[in-house]
């Protein structure tokens, strides 16, 4: 057996007694979870069951409501993000997150994907173009848009279809190079054959990248992912890896959710 | 089975004539603006010339031009743009991208509804109590645009507010998910897309500022003084008291008789004009919108 410390440094994201409140309702009871690196995991759950609020509090979007409250720790790659010493931009940057809906940003292809290198590059340093290029092939290249895009860099990317905005989104967060991606039903807008376009991507970005996704897709959690974890009622009921809990659950609510009895 | 009953017929009688009284309506609204224009046009007309746009009045203001009005409005409504944009812009960043929601922000968007509603010379004496006594600007371009600028600062933060309104929350959200602070979003995002929408109520804001007369009567402008000013400081004729001061102050001989139509058509053409540039600017901005 590996010693504890070694475990713990293969954790991207370790929970301890996460509650979340919002406002006086509670979504999240006593999360305890441990995420480990360079794998996907799959979050799976009824509608309401906290999935989302869970993803959000990583990277702590949640808390521009404003009525939200999170007590407990969530070591990212060991550090507690919830410490009130953590810059909330480097918490962003190194956190990626991805939405259910594209969400490119109303700049050229080539300019959303230096949005965020742009951001946290420090004043005064000049990048070249030519580095510009290379940042931009090399991110659209590991998302598969390369060859589509690579003559029309200077069109709106709103131009995209769907699923290359998509693409796109998840593209420009690699240029900060984050250590976690965050993804929140990245295909519920997406036609069948764009789901399983992202839903290949996204088994390509696996080792590189740590990788949490939300889904309703049970053949998508099953087929592309390594880890699953169950939660209902705002609680973690199982977790485990994805063959196994797909084919012998070790919970009766989990069984009965992957049939599709509920949810 | 598809013939029309005795009650399909009666409906139909009846939505022809609500059809036809609210067309009446819309055209009763429209016949005061074309008199009003065919009145300007057909006794202002004969009267404009180059020597009335370009010349000072003379005579006691029965015979030549109205230059120095001309060029008076136009100091008037730069000054208080000056004033009003920062400042109204600056508020209305403030309150559509950081203001929590509290009863602070309430208030000001209240104290801003209510300051739209103040009628105009309220805003004059508080223009004389204010900027002509108490900052001791005397009457002069510059008291006068302030009290214009305040009177039409609510414009501008509506206008400007709206449009940031207009740029979709995902832009936003997409920002901060990156690590952006609220500025970098406003300043690389938010504001680009929606400067068009800011500049269009700037520029309705000057067509209403160029049209008023009471808060500047006693704070910066007068009526009979035929040269022009040479700094804020100054005292200047206006268009809209030019007007005001031609139709009911001063009597004219039969020969002058149509020089306030004329005024009248100047003024009224600038502002039109400035509507025009305004609502054209927007389909154009329109058009290339890129959502």
């Amino acid at each position: 057996m590996d010693s504890v410390a070694t475990q713990q440094a293969d954790l991207a994201i370790r929970t301890r007694d996460v509650n979340l409140w919002y406002g006086t309702f509670q979504a999240l009871f006593d999360v305890d979870l441990d995420i480990k690196q360079g794998i996907i995991t799959s979050l799976i759950g009824p509608s309401g069951c906290g999935k989302s609020t869970f993803l959000r509090a990583i990277n702590r979007i949640n808390e521009r409501l404003g009525y939200v409250r999170t007590t407990g720790t969530i070591d990212v790659c060991g550090h507690n993000i919830l410490d009130e010493r953590v810059e909330l931009v480097q918490v962003r940057k190194q956190i990626g997150m991805v939405f259910q809906r594209p969400n490119p940003l109303p700049l050229s292809i080539r300019d959303n994907v230096l949005f965020g290198h742009r951001l946290h590059t420090p004043k005064g340093e000049r990048v070249s173009s030519e580095d510009h290029d290379g940042i931009v092939e090399d991110a659209l290249k590991q998302v598969l848009l390369w060859d589509a895009v690579k003559d029309i860099l200077k069109r709106p990317a709103i131009s995209l279809s769907l699923e290359q905005q998509q693409k796109l989104c998840i593209a420009r967060l690699l240029p900060v190079k984050p250590a976690l991606l965050l993804m929140d039903e990245p295909c519920s807008a997406l036609d069948p054959a764009a789901t399983s376009a992202v839903k290949e991507l996204i088994w390509e970005l696996k080792g590189k990248y740590t990788i949490v996704i939300v889904t309703h897709n049970m053949a998508q959690a099953r087929r592309a992912s390594d880890e699953c974890i169950f939660m209902l009622m705002g609680k973690v009921v199982e977790h485990g890896r994805t063959d196994e809990t797909f084919v012998t659950p070790k919970h009766k609510e989990t069984a009965d959710y992957i049939e599709g009895r509920y949810g | 089975m598809f013939d029309a009953t005795e009650l399909n017929a009666s409906n139909r009688r009846k939505q022809g004539l609500v059809k036809t009284l609210f067309l009446m309506m819309t055209v009763l609204l429209i016949i005061p603006v074309l008199v009003i224009l065919t009145v300007l046009i057909v006794k202002g007309g004969p009267v404009l010339s180059f020597e009335f746009l370009f010349s000072d009045p003379k005579d006691e203001m029965t015979a030549g031009g109205i230059f120095p009005a001309l060029i008076g409005t136009v100091w008037l409504v730069a000054v208080a743009l000056l004033a009003s944009v920062p400042l109204g812009v600056a508020a209305a960043i403030y309150l559509s991208e950081y203001a929590p929601d509290n009863w602070f922000t309430r208030a000001i968007n209240l104290a801003i509804i209510n300051l739209a509603g103040v009628p105009s010379i309220v805003h004059a004496l508080f223009g004389v109590g204010a900027f002509v006594l108490f900052f001791e600007f005397g009457t002069s371009i510059l008291a006068a645009s302030l009290t214009l600028a305040v009177m039409t600062l609510p414009v501008v933060i509506v206008a400007t507010r709206e449009s940031l309104q207009a740029v979709p929350q995902a832009f936003r959200e997409a920002c901060w998910n990156m690590g952006a602070t609220r500025w970098q979003t406003i300043r690389r995002v938010v504001l680009p897309n929606s400067v068009s929408g800011i500049l269009t109520g700037v520029i309705l804001e000057v067509s209403r500022t160029a049209g008023e007369t009471a808060p500047i009567m006693f704070t910066g402008a007068a009526i009979f003084l035929p040269f022009l000013p040479e700094g804020v400081g100054d005292q200047t004729m206006a268009m809209s008291l030019h007007l005001y001061a031609m139709a009911t102050q001063v009597p004219l001989p039969d020969h002058a008789a149509n020089l306030p139509y004329g005024v009248a058509l100047v003024l009224i053409g600038m502002v039109l004009a400035m509507n025009a540039i305004s609502i054209g600017f927007r389909m154009w901005l329109r058009g290339k919108k890129k959502w």
